[in-house]
């Protein structure tokens, strides 16, 4: 439904995005995730026709969107960042006018916007100016203005930005319902939400595309082993040797002391391989006393932290490595 | 071409904001006070006419209050029509709607038509509630009816080439209040601008002239219909809209 490729974009001298391509398949929902400044606004907005990309192409319901542009507008809702809205209209006739723009047919807008009205629970402020609104209302009208034409692709900036946790919840179960019926694209930085609601994610970082696919996939190729969190009172080198000596067991690294005699320690096994009963015993037998043992889910934030985290070590290794020659020369001229 | 829907929206922001009313209520207010006087004047002028017959020869409706009754209008429009356009795309700018307006299915065409034609209505408006002037004159004295059509047409064409340039100036700006001021000094400086026409040199002086608005702005109140006047309002006019095309398009590609 959505197809990017090779997208690039420069404001002047600054590249926002670079070689950017990715796809979204009908019905889907896929997560567009960045630190701030990463790129995701610019991509959205090259996506929604608002401004030519300087290179490469997308396709937005199967129409190029800077060469069919009016067929794109057609058949996708748009929610900017900041949500804008026009403060001196009331709600029903704004939402009346955004249908009609979009080419709601005249006999079927009333029904629509009242639709729509009921789907974003606005029906009560319909007839309120939009500037007297809180900002969960008027992100609910704004939500309310990108379905209000149904179209069949969604492309919504940081939804959820600015609500307190009722709201994100109620706006997070909107969007979750509009799964299916629409292709959605949504940006955030926040990751439950992009766990919670969407099937794939987009890892975008300083303007380039570093992972994409569906979440589950993407913790497996991070983090190729479970983890289990194991918390003793006994000798810690002893506990150490125990842990590691256990079949399957990759990895194990002393994460603490709490206290003088408890020890806390991080397994790590082959991924599908449960060690937590061997780790029981282990502890029965040698009489240390087992206080916690908990698997430890791998979520995506830490596959976004290691990725980033990843991407910003490289980037200053091959900085390191741009200034070895020169470090290189003055030591050999000594 | 959805002019429709946003010729509608505008309309409808020029009458929930302040902005329509106090534009009506200030230009009619003061357009009162010229009449009342200007017409006060003739008045006076007339019965001393009455008392000395010669004198009057030349004293009529026409030139005595149309004229400098439309005259004044001019000026009044080129202070407070900009302040009609100000807001159309700057406030758009400023709140950012214009990122969700450009990304409807409407071409930016049938956006800046749509929107100048709202800025043309209200316009109108404030044109249609100075009829009442001439309406009183031919109640109190025989009226020549072509040279107040003529003039009117002179008013209506000026407005719709001042509504153009303001327009584009707020095509450029998210401020509101640069893009009044700057409007206003464009068209009080291409106002004046035949002022200098004496003291630049020769082919310079007549460009000047045909460029400055008091050259064309009078001959319709005297009851002419000058295509050259007439042309010189409609190529400005597409002038200045073409040039809003232009700009929003400039904007798209630079962000």
């Amino acid at each position: 439904m959505i197809e990017v490729q090779n997208l690039t974009k420069r404001y002047g001298p600054v590249t926002a995005i670079s070689d950017v391509s990715f796809t979204v398949a009908p019905g889907e929902i896929v997560g567009f995730l960045g630190p701030n400044g990463a790129g995701k606004s610019t991509t959205m907005r090259i996506l929604a026709c608002f401004m030519p990309a300087t290179g490469g192409s997308a396709r937005v319901a199967g129409y190029d969107v800077f060469r069919e542009s009016m067929e794109v507008r057609r058949r996708i809702g748009y929610l900017p960042e900041s949500v804008p809205l026009y403060g001196d209209m009331r709600v029903a006739p704004y939402l009346d006018f955004v249908a009609e723009v979009k080419g709601v047919p005249r006999s079927a807008r009333k029904k629509r916007v009242a639709d729509v009205m009921d789907r974003c629970l606005i029906a009560d402020m319909q007839g309120r100016l939009i500037r007297n609104l809180s900002k969960g209302y008027r992100q609910r009208v704004g939500l309310a203005q990108a379905i209000v034409s149904d179209p069949a692709v969604l492309i919504l900036d940081e939804p959820t930005i600015g609500l307190d946790p009722q709201q994100i919840t109620e706006i997070r179960a909107l969007i979750k319902s509009l799964a299916g019926e629409h292709t959605v694209i949504l940006s955030t930085h926040i990751l439950p939400e992009v766990s919670m609601l969407c099937s794939g994610v987009v890892i975008i970082n300083r303007g380039a595309i570093v992972a994409q696919g569906p979440i589950d996939r993407l913790v497996e190729e991070f983090f190729p082993t479970a983890r289990v969190e194991v918390e003793i009172a006994g000798p810690a080198a002893a506990a150490l040797e125990g842990l590691r000596a256990i079949a399957g067991v990759v990895g194990v690294a002393e994460s603490g002391a709490a206290g003088d005699e408890v020890r806390r320690f991080v397994v790590e096994s082959a991924r599908g391989r449960d060690v937590r009963g061997e780790i029981f015993q282990l502890a029965a037998q040698q009489k240390w006393t087992l206080l916690e043992l908990r698997r430890v889910g791998m979520t995506l934030e830490e596959v976004f932290m290691r990725i980033v985290a990843g991407e910003e070590s490289q980037a200053e290794a091959s900085q390191a490595a741009e200034a070895a020659p020169g470090a290189a020369v003055t030591e050999a001229a000594r | 071409m959805r002019i429709w829907p946003i010729y509608k929206k505008e309309l409808r922001l020029y009458f929930t904001s302040p902005v329509a009313y106090i534009v009506l209520t200030i230009f009619l207010f003061l357009t009162g006070i010229f009449f009342s006087a200007i017409f006060s004047g003739f008045t006076r002028a007339s019965m001393q006419v009455a008392m000395n017959p010669q004198m009057g020869r030349d004293l009529n409706v026409t030139d005595s209050v149309l004229r400098p009754l439309l005259g004044n209008m001019s000026i009044i429009l080129l202070f407070l029509l900009p302040l009609v356009t100000m807001r159309l795309f700057a406030e758009e700018r400023r709140s950012g709607t214009i990122e969700l307006l450009l990304t409807y299915p409407v071409r930016d065409g049938a956006v800046l038509i749509g929107k100048y034609v709202a800025a043309l209505t209200l316009y109108g408006a404030m044109l249609a509630g100075t009829l009442a002037f001439p309406a009183m004159l031919a109640y109190f004295t025989r009226v020549e009816w072509a040279p107040f059509a003529t003039g009117y047409l002179g008013l209506l064409l000026m407005g719709a080439m001042f509504l153009a340039v303001g327009l584009f100036i707020s095509s450029l700006t998210e401020n509101q209040i640069v893009a009044a001021i700057v409007t206003m000094g464009i068209l009080l400086a291409l106002w004046i601008v035949s002022w200098m026409a004496d003291f630049v040199p020769s082919p310079y002086g007549a460009v000047l002239t045909h460029l400055s608005i008091i050259e064309h702005n009078d001959t319709f109140a005297k009851g002419v219909l000058d295509t050259k006047d007439v042309i010189y309002y409609l190529d400005f006019t597409a002038l200045a809209l073409f040039l809003t095309l232009r700009s929003l398009e400039a904007r798209r590609w630079n962000g």
